[in-house]
């Protein structure tokens, strides 16, 4: 558990519930990023702008951070062509028809305690091991 | 206007928290989900602070009638559980922990300029609009009070 970091961890979650309750509370919006996503495909009129406007938001918080004298920050993807376009396409697809993803279902639902979202995060997070299970240690694919 | 600015700011913050928190990095993510490997349980904490904070957002939005700078909450309204749901999660999981990349890592690290990062957004915009053009009402959400 070398890697562990505790402390920055609950400092970045703390932010992205605080990101939540500030969506919620000003603009009565769940921040769940696939359902902001989904709703601009097709983008409807009066209802875009500040969906691109919170995604746009994303990358220039993790540009702010690395900025602000944090150029360690890094992103490590090391997956093959096909598995990126297989993940990706597998992310969309799933997290649409379940109705959201770990930040819809695992932050906000749970927050709300609502009972789908807890059996969604549950279901998602048990097929999450298996696949990583499966595709490290099983199949030795290494992603 | 204020709404926009209102999303544009949440968004910067949900930013920052996924990089401070590191969830930006997919290698981050598999650490926590490769349970037969190094573990690494950071993950679990970042929903926890998560969660947390947002909980009070959301009793604090309980009480009120309607958000600062909007008509009316919109909240999901579906409260049962079924088929479409978990499969939906499943599958979602399934993508998940292929790369290590879910939908608010995918956009943000984008940052990082990285072709394979660019890729498996492509694929997720793909995916997401290929499932809504299959569904008939994909997230139906109404003001709560309704």
């Amino acid at each position: 558990m070398e890697n562990f970091t505790p402390l920055s961890a609950l400092i970045g979650g703390a932010l992205i519930g605080a990101a939540a309750s500030i969506l919620l509370l000003l603009n009565g919006r769940i921040a769940g990023i696939s359902g902001i996503l989904g709703g601009l495909l097709p983008p409807e009129r009066g209802d875009t702008a500040w969906r691109f406007l919170f995604l746009l938001g994303l990358p220039i918080g993790v540009a702010l951070w690395r900025w602000l004298g944090n150029p360690a920050a890094a992103l490590h993807i090391t997956s093959s062509v096909p598995i990126l376009v297989a993940g990706g396409l597998l992310v969309g697809l799933g997290s649409r028809i379940g109705s959201g993803c770990t930040s819809g279902h695992g932050v906000c639902g749970m927050a709300r305690l609502s009972r789908r979202s807890l059996a969604a995060t549950g279901t998602f997070m048990a097929a999450a091991f298996v696949t990583v299970f499966v595709t490290r240690h099983l199949i030795g694919m290494g992603g | 206007m204020k709404q926009i600015l209102a999303a544009l700011g949440a968004g910067i913050i949900f930013g920052l928290g996924l990089a401070i928190s590191q969830m930006v990095d997919p290698a981050k993510v598999i650490g926590f989900l490769d349970l037969a490997g190094n573990w690494d349980p950071s993950l679990a904490f970042v929903m926890a602070g998560a969660v947390v904070v947002s909980f009070f957002g959301f009793r604090a939005a309980a009480g009120r009638l309607k958000p600062y700078f909007a008509e009316a909450f919109q909240m999901p309204k579906a409260t049962d559980l079924d088929a479409r749901l978990i499969g939906g999660a499943a599958v979602f999981g399934v993508g998940w922990g292929l790369v290590g990349v879910c939908p608010g890592p995918a956009i943000a690290g984008l940052a990082f300029g990285l072709t394979e990062s660019a890729i498996f957004v492509v694929a997720l915009v793909v995916g997401a609009g290929l499932a809504n053009l299959t569904l008939a009402k994909p997230m139906p959400r109404v003001p709560v009070s309704d």
